[in-house]
């Protein structure tokens, strides 16, 4: 049974999901996934644990060896995105249940479990495969199902943003998908191990180098890199609440493991780093987006968007400490895309619980909400501080990583845009807490009177996310030593 | 005089740090009665002052403490060490709690604030945070507590919660949270990052790891990013926090939050630095001038305002430059002065804050020039004022006259001229922006225009929690002994 | 003439630069799913011809015959083109959504009724 581990926690939530179809009722269909994906989170973490313990994992699909057959590879750095994207799905399905009650149609709510489940099967999909063709058909089966869940939201610009993200979403993974096309063009496997050892071979040739362009183009576009973000904030802004902390946590995080995998482990570090000018371009995309998708965010008045510019502004420093090409730098990345996953988390999940009891985000909505939705919004204040990167919050710990991987390499300048960032994040954080603690009620909604605290069963999760916030923040053992373990054997692979 | 040693002082170091987070939780549970809340802040500051004296008679006796916490990055822990600066700072800040805890009941009661939960709640986790700056045994740890102290003052800062707190709140926590965020924090991941460690320690930690102009911007990074040090430019959040209700203007923003600044200067200095290394850096005496320059400009500019708190902000600035002049002066009699300056300072300014905020109270006066002739009404109130403002010039027989002097002598010790031309021109304008005040309470006719309602002395609380100060205030001058002591155990090797 | 010997990939070419500008340019929706689709398919026709060997028939054991095709790409392209189908389907079925919602399946009316409904 142990050693069917990485294709069970695949197979589990793929197969759960057209069970649920025979679930009639919603709440069934919710408790069922969120026992799946509690028993996902046992398994990832088992898989964690064994990894640490002995290696890397590897595990032939259906008994057929590499190059034959597909093969799953499960070392230090896959084992801790699946902990992620297992751990925080787990926590916002725990919410889910009376937000996706109220924000969508009854009819609809079992078929959204559906979507939820194969989403989260095909982004641990992508993290489990050694395979590169595999990885783009993960990529589509996410992709698609994620698409329906953001299309469920109440508002009509929903459809439109699903639409929008629909088309941009194809291209990049089309644009994967000839780029995994001409690599096994010229290396005649699909197997990432091999790839990294045939590719070495045909590293000079322009096909090498169009494929690699097309895959970094694709995954940025997934990860919504500045300029390829467009897609994103209309996607977390009007999709079902539950689905925007959802994809903020999970599915921009494995479009990043997607790169990190492609330019350390496939390509290596050698051909990345030294060939391409890969540093460069995404040290000055990812600066420019720092910056100017910050102060993008300032400008917002809706309360989702607003996080939704700060995500991209917030991959903006994972991709920065990537493009230092140190081991330091990529730990910085690896640690900051833990402590995103759960600032945004917790973000994501306290508004859930503001669009649960006020029906919006807009600004003009929140007006002292603070003292009428105390927990919630403390949460929010407690994310908020953890984006700016003050101590004891996640955010902290991620800045330092970065920041000292920016002067261990002599990048000034960086240091400067990233103390800039959080300048610009405290303007933003501090335009929400003044709103929700310093604005009266009386400016507001009119039924602002009656709002109450949202349910325990959404704030229970959001505040097991903020407190993760403080928890990581303090005891960084495992985030650090995990993300140093990784990003060593990512460098160690590729030398 | 020793103490006996009761508690165990790594103990009491601890105690001491939580107890404040206590007392937060302790009003919350009593908000219902008043009374009692102030009772738990009351007691809790006294209770706080005796864990501190704990530790002081710890110190004395030279036993080594040291607490760590834990460890947030590997090699870089939350941990405290007990030093003399840090001695000094932590027997001011609580001895100085007491007194304003008397003082904001006096004063929180008689002006009928909102929200005192909220403000008596904030006030612990402030001076939590102060304690936990002055027993930090490394940067990371300072830094920590120095944030923690920023966010917690913001609330009280914003206090009445009208456009104009908010826009005053604005400027505060953006200078602040900016210059630290900004400057600080990479300064220490930069010293950091060369040298492997941020410990405090004797003499300084970069020694052999930086040298040449990196040196000199590195100091500067340091000094900006303290804001609370409200070294120009980074001193616009100190006027704009004169819209809190006084009691925080006179504990806070005269004692623990901008002596945490300059405390933090002369605590990296010293011990990140390293005097004599320091001045090995290249144009370092730029520096000097940029204090220089603060301490006479915020006096020029305080000559110019006619609201007295504000004037007494300015006044601030001023006086906190020229514990930054003294420390930049990099001469050991200076490093005293320095040390000094922070608890005659802190006594003299706090007399001052309290007899603005009870003549405000009383009155309901917030300019200087509605205030001729209120000498007479309020006798204890102007007396107290009148000594903290001879204090802050530096002449006999208050406390300001001996810091003043150590600073001097530093001057004359490093052979620098600068230093001594300015403070000699700010003593000058202090004169010249505090005489006219005392002059007009006193001897000028009451214009009858001016008054808003018939008053005479403040709440009896607020009149004790003043006379005490400034009797401090005298006292001091008289016995320096206990801050000297301290002063000259500043190890600079 | 030599590069005149790989047509197929300039076939391809030819068809993905069709498709994308016709996603760029069009703002009819289910015109920018036909754009979409075009690229699509320009990159199954790679995979296929990729797996075309000179003189090769398709891969199945006969007799007297030694060289095949490459069958993997072509197995791997059905899963892609079931993708296509699938991603073409969705898209579709959003148009209609917003059809409904909108009342138009024009880019340009559907941002200017965005904009006066905020």
């Amino acid at each position: 049974m142990l050693n069917h581990l990485p294709i069970l926690q695949v197979i589990l939530p793929l197969l759960a999901a057209p069970t649920c179809l025979l679930l009639k009722e919603a709440r069934l269909a919710w408790a069922f996934t969120t026992a799946c994906c509690m028993a996902t989170l046992a398994i990832s973490v088992m898989l964690l644990l064994q990894v640490i313990d002995s290696g890397v994992i590897v595990y032939s699909l259906g008994g057929w060896q590499a190059p034959i057959g597909i093969e799953y590879r499960i070392d230090s750095l896959n084992a801790f995105v699946m902990v992620l994207v297992s751990g925080l799905s787990s926590a916002v399905i725990l919410a889910a249940r009376e937000s996706v009650a109220k924000e969508v149609g009854a009819d609809k709510q079992v078929l959204f479990y559906i979507a939820y489940l194969l989403c989260f099967a095909g982004l641990l999909g992508i993290c489990a495969t050694g395979d590169a063709f595999n990885v783009f058909v993960f990529l589509e089966i996410s992709s698609l199902s994620a698409y329906t869940l953001i299309a469920l939201g109440s508002d009509r610009r929903a459809l439109w943003a699903a639409y929008q993200y629909l088309i941009m979403g194809t291209i990049g993974a089309t644009f994967i998908l000839i780029g995994i096309g001409m690599i096994y063009m010229m290396t005649g496997t699909l197997n990432m191990h091999d790839l990294a050892e045939r590719l070495p071979e045909a590293a000079h040739t322009k096909t090498v180098f169009t494929a690699f362009t097309f895959i970094i183009i694709g995954t940025c576009l997934k990860l919504a890199l500045f300029p390829l973000h467009l897609w994103l904030p209309n996607a977390y802004a009007y999709s079902p609440s539950i689905v925007s902390a959802f994809m903020a946590a999970t599915a921009t995080k494995v479009a990043v493991y997607v790169l990190i995998r492609f330019v350390f482990s496939v390509f290596g570090v050698d051909f990345s780093i030294d060939h391409m000018p890969l540093q460069q371009i995404l040290l000055v995309l990812s600066l420019i987006g720092i910056v100017w998708v910050s102060i993008v965010a300032i400008y917002q008045t809706n309360l989702k968007k607003l996080l939704a510019y700060s995500s991209v502004a917030q991959i903006g420093y994972i991709i920065l400490g990537f493009s230092v090409g140190t081991v330091l730098g990529l730990q910085a990345s690896l640690i900051h895309l833990f402590n995103h996953a759960l600032m945004k988390g917790a973000l994501f999940l306290a508004i859930a619980g503001v669009v649960y009891r006020i029906g919006g985000c807009e600004f003009s909505q929140l007006s002292g909400i603070g003292k009428k939705m105390p927990w919630t919004m403390a949460a929010v204040v407690v994310g908020g501080l953890s984006l700016i990167g003050v101590p004891l919050t996640t955010g902290f710990v991620s800045k330092w990583y970065l920041v000292s991987a920016l002067i261990e390499a002599g990048w000034w300048p960086a240091v400067a845009v990233v103390m800039l960032g959080s300048l610009l994040a405290v303007i933003y954080v501090w335009k929400v807490v003044e709103v929700a603690y310093f604005g009266s009620p009386e400016d507001g909604y009119e039924g602002a009177y009656e709002v109450k605290e949202a349910p325990l069963s959404i704030l229970i999760p959001t505040w097991m996310l903020a407190a993760s916030n403080i928890y990581f923040g303090i005891d960084t053992r495992f985030t650090s030593t995990i993300g140093h373990l990784a990003s060593q054997t990512l460098f160690g692979a590729g030398s | 005089m020793s103490l006996p040693i009761i508690i165990a002082p790594s103990l009491a170091l601890q105690a001491a740090l939580i107890l404040p987070l206590l007392a937060c939780i302790g009003i919350w549970l009593t908000r219902a009665n008043t009374n009692l809340r102030e009772g738990v802040t009351l007691a809790s500051s006294g209770v706080l002052f005796l864990f501190i004296l704990q530790i002081y008679a710890a110190f004395t006796s030279g036993m080594p403490v040291e607490v760590v916490w834990g460890e947030i990055l590997p090699g870089l822990k939350i941990a405290f060490k007990l030093e003399a600066l840090g001695m000094i700072f932590a027997l001011v800040a609580s001895m100085l709690w007491i007194v304003t805890s008397i003082y904001s009941i006096g004063y929180m009661r008689g002006n009928n604030e909102k929200n005192q939960t909220r403000f008596f709640m904030l006030f612990p986790l402030a001076i939590s945070a102060a304690l936990g700056i002055a027993f930090s045994a490394n940067l990371l740890t300072l830094f920590v507590f120095y944030e923690i102290m920023t966010l917690s003052t913001f609330p009280l800062v914003t206090h009445k919660g009208n456009k104009k707190a908010m826009h005053s709140g604005r400027i505060y926590l953006g200078v602040l949270i900016g210059s630290s965020v900004g400057l600080l924090l990479p300064a220490i991941i930069w010293t950091w990052s060369i040298t492997g460690t941020t410990d405090f320690v004797a003499g300084g930690i970069l020694r052999g790891h930086i040298s040449g102009p990196a040196l000199t911007v590195l100091a500067l990074m340091f000094i900006l990013g303290i804001g609370k040090a409200a070294t120009m430019p980074m001193h616009r959040w100190l006027p704009a926090a004169m819209v809190a209700p006084t009691p925080v203007s006179a504990l806070l923003h005269a004692v623990a939050v901008v002596k945490a600044g300059v405390f933090s200067v002369v605590k990296i200095v010293v011990y990140i630095f390293g005097i004599d290394f320091l001045a090995s850096a290249p144009s370092v005496e730029w520096l000097m001038y940029l204090a220089g320059f603060t301490t006479v400009m915020a006096s020029l500019v305080a000559l110019r305002q006619q609201n007295l708190k504000k004037r007494l902000a300015y006044s601030t600035i001023s006086q906190l430059s020229y514990i930054v002049l003294g420390t930049l002066i990099l001469a050991p009699l200076s490093i005293i002065g320095a040390a000094l300056h922070i608890v005659m300072h802190a006594f003299g300014k706090i007399t001052l804050f309290f007899a603005a905020g009870s003549i405000y109270t009383a009155s309901k006066k917030t300019e200087i020039s509605q205030l001729d002739g209120i000498g007479r009404r309020m006798p204890w109130t102007m007396g107290a004022f009148t000594i903290g403002a001879i204090s802050m010039i530096g002449l006999p027989p208050a406390a300001g006259f001996i810091s003043k002097w150590y600073l001097l002598m530093g001057g004359f010790q490093a052979s620098l001229t600068f230093p001594i031309v300015v403070i000699v021109i700010s003593t000058l304008l202090n004169t010249a922006y505090f005489v006219p005040i005392i002059y007009a309470a006193f001897f000028k006719p009451e214009n009858p225009d001016a008054l808003i309602k018939p008053h005479g002395e403040a709440p009896i609380a607020i009149v004790i929690a003043l006379t005490f100060t400034a009797a401090m205030t005298i006292a001091l001058f008289l016995f320096p002994g206990i801050p000297f002591e301290l002063a000259s155990q500043i190890q600079l090797k | 003439m030599a590069y005149l010997a790989q047509y197929n990939y300039w076939v391809v070419v030819v068809l993905m630069m069709i498709g994308l500008y016709v996603v760029v340019s069009h703002g009819n929706l289910v015109k920018k799913l036909m754009g979409l689709s075009i690229f699509q398919t320009s990159v199954f026709i790679l995979y296929i011809s990729m797996g075309k060997v000179d003189g090769g028939t398709a891969p199945i054991l006969e007799e007297g015959i030694s060289v095949y095709s490459n069958p993997l790409p072509h197995v791997l392209i059905l899963t892609a083109i079931v993708v296509g189908v699938a991603t073409m389907a969705l898209g579709l079925a959003l148009v209609v959504r917003i059809k409904e919602a909108y009342g138009s399946i024009e880019e340009g009316d559907i941002q200017e009724k965005d904009k006066q409904s905020c």
